[in-house]
């Protein structure tokens, strides 16, 4: 290149130009603005397909029947629509879920954040989120072929499908995220706080539970509630291990199906598009993420309320 | 009291104490353990059952009424195509996404909506998806019962994990980067398109590559779109003789994937489909496997290597 042609290229351009530039710029904020709103127009998708159907099915069923009969056979002669014994099923095996998850999860976050030497939180960390990208169907193979031989000669009456047996293992499923949330809180809280106790004379143990602990519990709150969403909406496991029949129970011996368990089943057969058993599912999964809200809406006061700002 | 008491009794509740400490020392081990062992026991199973029937067959058979010559080809197709679609949209849409909050988003209600709207996103069961997918792909927008629908349900699914993790490794690049692109005239998108997004690479990588270890598993919501369990055909090809040489025919096609054909096969009573099931879980383990460590090596790598 020679030293005029550089010259003429280093040359300011011209306003015109700097005017395309400029449309350009706003060209692709507004198409990068674009991506970012589609989520929202995900969530009002979400909530706009499944309150249409509903409010399709619920054109045929009345609202207080949906809510009250104990029975739920809609693909029946004999059809009922009371979506109680869906909503048993998931809160029995949600919770043996959570009482299987939140213990462990808070006890490994607060080992692995207080305790734990170096290298095992380096080498800890990374699998239990290993563990937490197992696909779930293979915790539902895992579940019906092992745990539930496994639990069966501890309690023979066990039957082949249970509540009990898809709890368990989705409990342990969800440890990672319970931990891992948690344990990122407590990582959070600064280090004069523990110092401070320490200087009082608490033993580790006591700073972890009294000082810690506390100072995190926002983030443990959303840790929880995370899990809570994840055992509430889990299919796979429940699909599997916990038949399909729905069972108005509360006891975790027992098969039962859960909400997530009778989309599957409704979605395995084909039903026509508009049929009063194609809404069902829409109704179902609408009951499904009010449900989840309401836990994301308490969960959200609960982190407002106890929120500590250093 | 003599001090003498006093300084045994101080120490008594010292060593008390202190035993707590090693309690739970041992209890958090233990709780540790029960992860670590159920992990190993899953493995462990799927190796001893699946093992034997994995072979090159297994891999290239269509499956099959008899379990002994019943394979995963139109399975691992059919996620390959259903993850290419799922990549198409999810990663430029993700990264636009988290381009925008972090860099150019004024401070005012709508973005604050859509922050918020993305964190609920992520809480959303996958079902949910599924149905939306149903509803809205499948019937109203007319694609079927098709690779498309079930790619773009997978696609909305990761949308958050690729926005999330875009906005943190944006996040991460020094403001003087910045400052430094401006001062020499460059536009926004310039300083976007040119330095962060590439320094930020590694990270948005890591995402993606998270994200897709999830879609890979994710049988829910592909059930729901209406995937077919038993599927003896391959969608038509990608590539054609004929100019444009690019077929698209694939994505209106029938399919089923990889959890699919296990979910069909753990829920059959024959003890011999669920050694099919076995092997083809062990497949999709050592995948999602392989596939998380990537995204967490290249973190660790990524902590080690840049310095700003």
């Amino acid at each position: 290149m020679t030293a005029k042609s550089l010259a003429k290229s280093c040359r300011p351009r011209r306003l015109g130009y700097s005017y395309r530039r400029n449309l350009k710029e706003r060209f692709i904020e507004a198409v990068l603005f674009l991506m970012a709103f589609a989520s929202v127009a995900i969530t009002l998708a979400i909530v706009a397909m499944l309150v249409k159907e509903s409010y399709a099915f619920f054109q045929h069923v009345s609202i207080w029947d949906f809510l009250t009969d104990t029975q739920w056979t809609p693909l029946f002669d004999d059809a009922h629509y009371g979506i109680l014994p869906l909503v048993s099923g998931t809160l029995v095996s949600s919770t043996v879920a959570l009482l299987v998850a939140i213990p462990l999860g808070t006890i490994i976050a607060i080992y692995l954040s207080e305790f734990a030497p170096f290298a095992v939180r380096e080498i800890a960390k990374p699998f239990l989120e290993l563990l937490g990208g197992v696909p779930t169907i293979v915790y539902g193979y895992f579940a019906l072929l092992f745990v539930t031989p496994l639990l069966q000669r501890i309690f023979p009456e066990l039957p082949g499908f249970s509540l009990l047996s898809a709890g368990l293992v989705m409990g342990i499923m969800i440890i990672p995220y319970v931990s891992s949330l948690s344990e990122d809180a407590m990582r959070a809280v600064p280090m004069s706080m523990r110092e401070g106790s320490y200087a009082m004379g608490a033993t580790r143990f006591q700073t972890a539970i009294r000082v810690v602990m506390p100072a995190a519990y926002s983030g443990i709150a959303a840790a929880y509630i995370l899990g809570i969403s994840r055992a509430v909406g889990e299919t796979m496991v429940v699909a599997v291990a916990a038949g399909m029949q729905p069972n108005l129970t509360w006891n975790p011996m027992e098969p039962a199906a859960t909400i997530t368990a009778y989309i599957v089943q409704v979605s395995l057969g084909d039903l026509p598009h508009g049929s009063i058993g194609y809404q069902t599912i829409f109704a179902a999964g609408l009951t499904l993420l009010l449900m989840t809200l309401t836990f994301n809406i308490i969960g959200h006061i609960l982190r407002k309320r106890y929120r500590e700002i250093y | 009291m003599s001090k003498s008491d006093r300084l045994t009794e101080i120490r008594a509740i010292i060593v008390r104490h202190k035993r707590w400490d090693l309690m739970f020392m041992a209890v958090g081990m233990f709780a540790l353990m029960i992860s670590v062992l159920t992990f190993t026991v899953l493995f462990a199973q799927m190796i001893i059952d699946g093992m034997p029937r994995l072979s090159w067959d297994f891999f290239t058979s269509f499956p099959s009424r008899r379990p002994g010559s019943a394979g995963i080809l139109s399975a691992w197709v059919g996620t390959s195509l259903v993850m290419l679609v799922t990549i198409a949209t999810a990663v430029p849409m993700g990264i636009g996404a988290g381009v925008y909050l972090e860099e150019y988003a004024p401070k005012n209600l709508v973005t604050e909506i859509i922050e918020v709207n993305v964190t609920n996103l992520a809480g959303v069961p996958s079902i949910i998806y599924g149905l939306l997918a149903l509803g809205l792909f499948v019937y109203q927008l007319g694609f079927g019962q098709s690779v498309l629908s079930a790619g773009l349900a997978l696609a909305l699914l990761i949308l958050p994990v690729v926005i999330v993790t875009t906005r943190e490794a944006i996040r991460a690049i020094p403001v003087a980067i910045r400052e430094g692109c401006y001062a020499l005239g460059a536009t926004k998108w310039q300083t976007v398109s040119d330095h962060l997004i590439p320094y930020a690479a590694a990270g948005i990588l890591t995402g993606i590559i998270i994200g897709l270890a999830r879609a890979i598993g994710e049988t829910a919501p592909i059930i729901t779109i209406g995937a077919m369990t038993f599927i003896a055909f391959l969608p038509p090809s990608l590539v054609q003789a004929e100019f444009p040489f690019l077929s698209f025919e694939w994505l209106t096609s029938p399919f089923t994937v990889m959890p699919i054909q296990m979910f069909n096969w753990v829920s059959r009573p024959e003890e011999a489909f669920q050694l099919n099931a076995a092997a083809a879980g062990l497949v999709l383990v050592v995948m999602t496997l392989t596939m998380n460590g990537l995204a967490i090596y290249l973190r660790y790598h990524m902590r080690k290597k840049i310095k700003w």
